[in-house]
């Protein structure tokens, strides 16, 4: 008789509405370890979940949108105040996922904690920053703002599942779109238990959906969807990317590119992701009388 | 002697029935006096919730794909009475409502038209201008809808009204209160003098069903409207909630079939009120022809009274022929 204990082993759900929920299709995939070996088993994503993400995503549009600015960094720092408090857990995460040692995790998880401020902070600034005043020979005021696309599809980064994925999805979120994200493949939970925080956090239900599953699988399907305007293919290969833009072009989406290798995610973040995931709206507003 | 243990299959259970249930009987005498008519809607046999509600979740899981869905999809469409009920309905409204009854979508011209436009009566004319030339038929809903608290002749008036205005279906509402005190002579009567007022015209009767409480009154009603002469039994106004349910609809489809047994008389079944998805739509085609059969299930037979279905019926067709998941914008609102 052994005393050994047996080990719960953890079947991640997806996160879809605020919900965490089993793939509808019910298939799971192992997730592996750095080395190779077993580590816990993650929801395999079928169309009709990626489906249900997007309605649910559609669904909290008008109300993220719709919040102030200022409301909207608000929450996203609450969500790095979350965070901050499961320092260890996340570490933990992403050394299992990308077999990087206790102190380069660590150091990872604070950069991405940092992210995400640094971001919030960006909430009530896009607007003087990304619109404009402009002079026009007519008696209009005439200006310029950003506003959210609506519905972002997400292909999270491969390599770095936690910096990576917060460096991507911000941007998304700050400016009021929704996102559906798919988790990188062989990486995903770190992304799942983000999603964990992100639902008792103050963000609204629906507006980060987190799938996991195969990239071959979820993405064209998100490319196809008429209902998503927007798509980042940060995480997919580069001999995926054509066919995938091709698809994404039946509904005319925006479509920030792959550059096929990941970048270097510790390097200092620029304002381009958000404006990719931003319409420029132009107002004429007659003046005098 | 051998004794078979097989169990016959759920069907009407004639034997136990009262005998004025036998196929064939007169119903007729049932209708002589308020007591023969309480002692024949008492003496119904009662149904069974438990095993109701245990039914209507098996027939929703049914998985219908492909081919099967296209024909659900197509056969639903053309079930749909496209209803507008709201105080700030316009003309406008109703003409772009009809616009969108002829064709459902005009991107893809084998989505057939629908069955019909359900509107007040004070709209008919407008809706029936904007049908003309069409095969979808305009409903009016009558006789005080939703609440049925009128007088007689206030609402035998409204089914005038709505008739002379050219409507094709009456939507009539039964008197609840009456109903649930027991006084069923005094909604028979009711019943059948729209009938009479109607004419050659469709007449739905609406059960509300959503104030009877029970599925046993459910059953009643339904009883007493096909006496009456329904040529539909309906089950909400679209006002109450709950509104149309499965089990609801099973109980009621179990009614019809009984008295389709008994007298040979088909009379159709509509479903409204809070049906939004297409898979919701397929369940209820599902409990049809499990129910009443194939025979049913024609827009003479069936219909669902709706509005924001229709959009989701035609994004699961444009799904289904394009393989891409469409946006609900890419369908008029309205």
């Amino acid at each position: 008789m052994s005393d050994e204990r047996i080990g719960v082993r953890k079947t991640y759900k997806l996160a879809v509405g605020g919900q965490f929920l089993r793939s509808e299709s019910g298939r799971t995939y192992v997730v592996p370890d750095s080395s190779g070996g077993f580590l816990a088993n993650a929801a395999l994503a079928s169309r009709k979940d990626v489906r249900d993400a997007v309605v649910a995503a559609r669904t909290a549009y008008r109300g993220w949108a719709g919040t102030t600015a200022y409301n909207r960094g608000q929450v996203l720092y609450r969500v790095a105040e979350m965070l901050e408090d499961r320092y260890l857990q996340f570490g933990e995460a992403v050394s299992a996922g990308e077999g990087s040692n206790e102190v380069k995790s660590r150091a990872n998880v604070t950069m991405a904690i940092d992210r995400l401020v640094w971001y919030a902070g960006w909430a009530d600034k896009m607007a003087q920053v990304a619109g404009s005043a402009n002079p026009v020979a007519s008696p209009y005021f005439n200006f310029s703002i950003p506003q959210p696309v609506g519905v972002v599809g997400v292909v999270a980064p491969q390599r770095s599942s936690l910096l990576g994925l917060i460096s991507v999805l911000a941007p998304v979120i700050v400016t009021g779109n929704t996102a559906v994200v798919l988790a990188s493949e062989e990486r995903p939970l770190a992304a799942i238990t983000l999603a964990e925080v992100l639902a008792t956090s103050d963000l609204p239900a629906g507006v980060v959906n987190m799938l996991t599953g195969r990239i071959t699988e979820v993405v064209p399907v998100l490319a196809a969807h008429r209902d998503v305007d927007a798509l980042d293919l940060c995480g997919v290969p580069a001999d995926l990317a054509a066919g995938i833009e091709e698809t994404a072009a039946g509904s005319v989406k925006r479509v920030l590119r792959s550059r096929g290798a990941e970048p270097d995610w510790s390097e200092p973040p620029t304002p381009r992701r958000m404006l990719s995931f931003v319409e420029i709206k132009t107002v004429w507003h007659p003046i005098g009388v | 002697m051998v004794t078979s243990t097989r169990v016959e299959p759920a069907g009407p259970a004639t034997a136990q029935w009262p005998a004025m249930l036998a196929p064939g009987a007169q119903l007729g005498e049932v209708m002589t006096s308020e007591a023969m008519l309480r002692r024949f809607l008492s003496g119904l046999p009662g149904v069974d919730q438990v095993g109701t509600e245990l039914r209507a979740g098996a027939l929703s899981t049914r998985s219908i794909k492909s081919d099967a869905k296209l024909w659900a999809l197509d056969m639903a469409v053309r079930m749909v009475d496209l209803t507008t009920l709201e105080g700030a309905d316009t003309d406008g409204k109703v003409m772009s409502l009809c616009a969108k009854a002829r064709r459902p979508d005009p991107a893809n011209p084998s989505v057939p038209a629908v069955a019909a436009v359900c509107v007040y009566p004070d709209l008919v004319a407008v809706a029936k201008n904007g049908l003309a030339g069409s095969t979808v038929q305009v409903a009016a809903v009558a006789t005080a809808f939703p609440s049925g608290r009128a007088g007689r002749q206030v609402k035998l008036a409204d089914v005038r009204w709505a008739l002379e205005a050219g409507a094709d279906e009456i939507d009539m509402v039964i008197d609840r209160g009456a109903f649930l005190s027991g006084r069923y002579s005094m909604v028979l009567d009711e019943i059948r003098a729209v009938r009479e007022v109607c004419g050659a015209a469709h007449l739905k009767v609406i059960l509300e069903t959503g104030e009877l409480e029970t599925y046993d009154n459910v059953k009643r009603a339904a009883w007493l409207a096909m006496l009456g002469g329904a040529d539909f039994v309906k089950t909400s106004t679209g006002k109450v909630s709950p509104a149309a349910t499965l089990p609801v609809a099973l109980v009621m489809l179990e009614a019809v079939r009984d008295f389709h047994e008994v007298t040979g008389r088909r009379v159709g079944v509509k479903v409204a009120g809070g049906i939004r998805k297409a898979k919701d739509a397929l369940r209820y085609l599902v409990a049809v022809n499990e129910t009443v059969g194939e025979a049913w299930l024609d827009p003479s037979g069936f219909r669902f009274g709706a509005s924001s279905l229709l959009n989701d019926l035609l994004m699961q067709w444009t799904k289904q022929q394009t393989h891409c998941y469409a946006r609900p914008d890419d369908f008029s609102q309205e």
